[in-house]
């Protein structure tokens, strides 16, 4: 791309302005992508306001009306459903309210685990590609191991220890975080390995160089950026993986912890009663879907705005 | 590679707390000095990297340990479960395989038609579904209401002598088959579909290709002989490579179909915190995963002659 030498700083200003505005038009052309952008934009603005837009206390149980079997949606029957748009849990919480919390842990696991995830995978692939010779092999050998280990199984695995260790309530969200984010660095690792390998070839690499910078700041100031498409690319993605991951765990009761509320742990009780709340079932398992259905539609709109040559 | 991943699950698992004697530790019956001789008989006051050896040799004959839980050697417990998951699997693949790639190649070849759309469509609603809520839908749709489709697999177990399923009786089996196939079918599906179709894309783009519509040969001909064969070599990569995920959707299947192979025994195994037999899974899932990178390779020296492995 933009070389960073003697080139004329009106110039780089206009470079980057087509890069921009291109980016916006691809973007833009991506019909689907901006639909998900949509539904996200939907779904994390719930999440934020969930204090403001939830009708009921996600953890309280509605001792007025639940009788002992989950409450009904009103617009299947108005008449039992006691208030509760989307009706109640199998212990009588208002489901609306748990879907609307829910969705700050779901949304917040995947951001933050992605974020754990880009840093670590990114130092370690920088390093690799950068300095090449054992160090390379080392780290790409150590990644190879990661992934050939099955991720899901070692997941639960080591949440199972850390619940022996002291009890299910340490699994909290920042366990949970660590955990998924310590484990699915090695795809951007190998990412970052891959285009360093060819940038710290290219001229204004060797330029950084010969001007005197360190290896720190060459890394970071001068390759990294050339690198930054394919990692938000791929991170996009992680995020719903990861908001799978953590239902997943959350489902087997290995993940967050009830009473807190996430649309995993809301599913886990679901199979028990399917036969007579399939409401409980449905609605959070939909919320799941439609999130990392127009995450996975951004990436991909992101991947051909960004890079038409990727795919 | 294999002596790695071994290190690295050993270690993970040494550090669980309470260590393998921790059903013991909660029992008044036993005491401290019992402990103390267990700790001594079964090596543990030796030094890590000893234990970490003896421990692998014993691995490397096929002694896996002792099932807390099952109470049966652990290598004993797998291999039990083996045919029902390896039943499961097999069909499952074969299933995603057909299907995913006969997608794939419509898609490629009636491209950007209502056919394609609806396929991609598809396969990205498949590759976001949480696959245990795909399982629950099912359920919900097939085993609670209407089409009669019973879900929890019932295995002959001989000693037991439950009647029902003493004999072989093939439709009932298939019957039990048919929605932990789909379920765990679905998330390969939708990925070989796709990788099959950018693949087939590509390859229909080619000078070669166009040389052989060029010599006169019917489509079929160029697509099935010429296109086919080059099309399916980064799609086999994607089939060994979707291998730790299709394990990892077989745990979750399993146990919500009640499936009585591998996965539910992982799972139960891990309710149970029994160290030795998630040790052994795990070591044979990791070996599975090498082994069938392993023959990925070999596959793609096959449809590959340029590939040479010296």
């Amino acid at each position: 791309m933009a070389a960073t030498f003697p080139v004329p700083s009106a110039a780089i200003e206009e470079d980057l302005q087509t890069t921009k505005v291109t980016f916006w038009t691809r973007l833009r052309r991506h019909k689907l992508a901006i639909a998900g952008l949509v539904v996200l934009v939907l779904m994390v603005s719930g999440a934020i306001f969930a204090g403001q837009l939830a009708p009921f206390d996600p953890n309280a149980i509605d001792n007025v009306h639940w009788q002992g079997t989950p409450l009904p949606p009103c617009f299947q029957d108005a008449s039992q459903c006691g208030g509760h748009p989307l009706g109640t849990d199998e212990v009588g919480r208002d489901l609306l309210s748990r879907l609307l919390f829910g969705a700050r842990i779901s949304l917040m696991v995947g951001l933050f685990a992605v974020l754990m995830e880009v840093v670590i995978g990114t130092t370690l692939g920088a390093i690799s590609g950068y300095y090449g010779g054992w160090i390379d092999w080392a780290i790409m050998r150590v990644t190879d191991v990661f992934l050939s280990i099955p991720l899901l199984p070692l997941l639960l695995v080591l949440t199972a220890i850390v619940a022996a260790s002291s009890s299910k309530a340490a699994l909290n969200f920042g366990v949970i975080v660590l955990i998924i984010g310590a484990l699915s660095w090695m795809s951007v690792a190998r990412l970052v390995r891959a285009s360093f390998l060819s940038l710290r070839e290219r001229e204004f690499a060797e330029a950084a160089r010969a001007v005197g910078n360190n290896d720190g700041r060459i890394i970071f100031r001068h390759l990294l950026p050339n690198a930054v498409a394919p990692i938000v690319v791929q991170a996009t993605l992680d995020v719903a993986g990861v908001i799978v991951l953590e239902s997943t765990l959350s489902f087997l009761g290995l993940g967050i912890q009830p009473p807190t509320a996430s649309w995993g742990n809301m599913l886990s009780n679901a199979q028990a009663n399917l036969q007579t709340a399939w409401w409980a079932a449905v609605f959070p398992g939909l919320c799941i879907l439609a999130t990392v259905l127009s995450i996975n539609y951004i990436g991909d709109g992101l991947r051909d705005a960004l890079d038409p040559n990727m795919r | 590679m294999l002596l790695l991943i071994s290190i690295i699950l050993y270690a993970i698992l040494y550090n669980m707390p309470g260590g393998p004697l921790a059903p013991y530790l909660s029992n008044p019956h036993i005491t401290p000095a019992d402990i103390a001789r267990l700790r001594h008989n079964l090596g543990m006051d030796q030094p890590v990297p000893i234990q970490y050896l003896k421990w692998l040799g014993h691995i490397l004959t096929g002694d896996m340990g002792y099932s807390t839980s099952n109470s049966e050697p652990v290598f004993q417990a797998i291999v039990e479960r083996i045919p029902a998951t390896l039943e499961l699997m097999l069909t499952s693949f074969v299933f995603s395989v057909v299907i995913g790639v006969a997608a794939g190649i419509i898609s490629a070849v009636w491209r950007y038609s209502v056919v394609d759309y609806f396929i991609t469509t598809l396969a990205f609603f498949g590759q976001s579904m949480p696959v245990f809520w795909f399982a629950l839908m099912m359920q919900l749709a097939f085993a609670v209401h209407g089409v009669p489709l019973p879900f929890g697999y019932q295995i002959q177990l001989p000693s037991a002598g439950i009647s029902s399923s003493d004999t072989f009786d093939l439709s009932d089996r298939l019957s039990h088959l048919v929605l932990p196939t789909i379920v765990l079918s679905l998330l390969s599906l939708a990925l070989y579909s796709r990788f099959m179709r950018s693949s087939l894309l590509e390859v229909l783009g080619t000078d070669y290709m166009r040389t052989a519509a060029a010599k006169g040969l019917s489509f079929r001909t160029i697509l099935f002989k010429h296109g086919l064969k080059n099309a399916m070599i980064p799609v086999v990569t994607i089939l060994a490579l979707s291998l730790p995920g299709v394990l990892g959707g077989a745990i979750i299947t399993e146990t919500i179909f009640a499936w009585p192979g591998t996965g539910r025994l992982f799972y139960n195994a891990l309710t149970q915190s029994d160290i030795a037999l998630l040790m052994g899974v795990l070591i044979m899932l990791a070996f599975l995963v090498v082994f069938s990178n392993l023959l990925a390779d070999v596959v793609y020296a096959w449809l590959d002659p340029r590939v040479k492995y010296d």
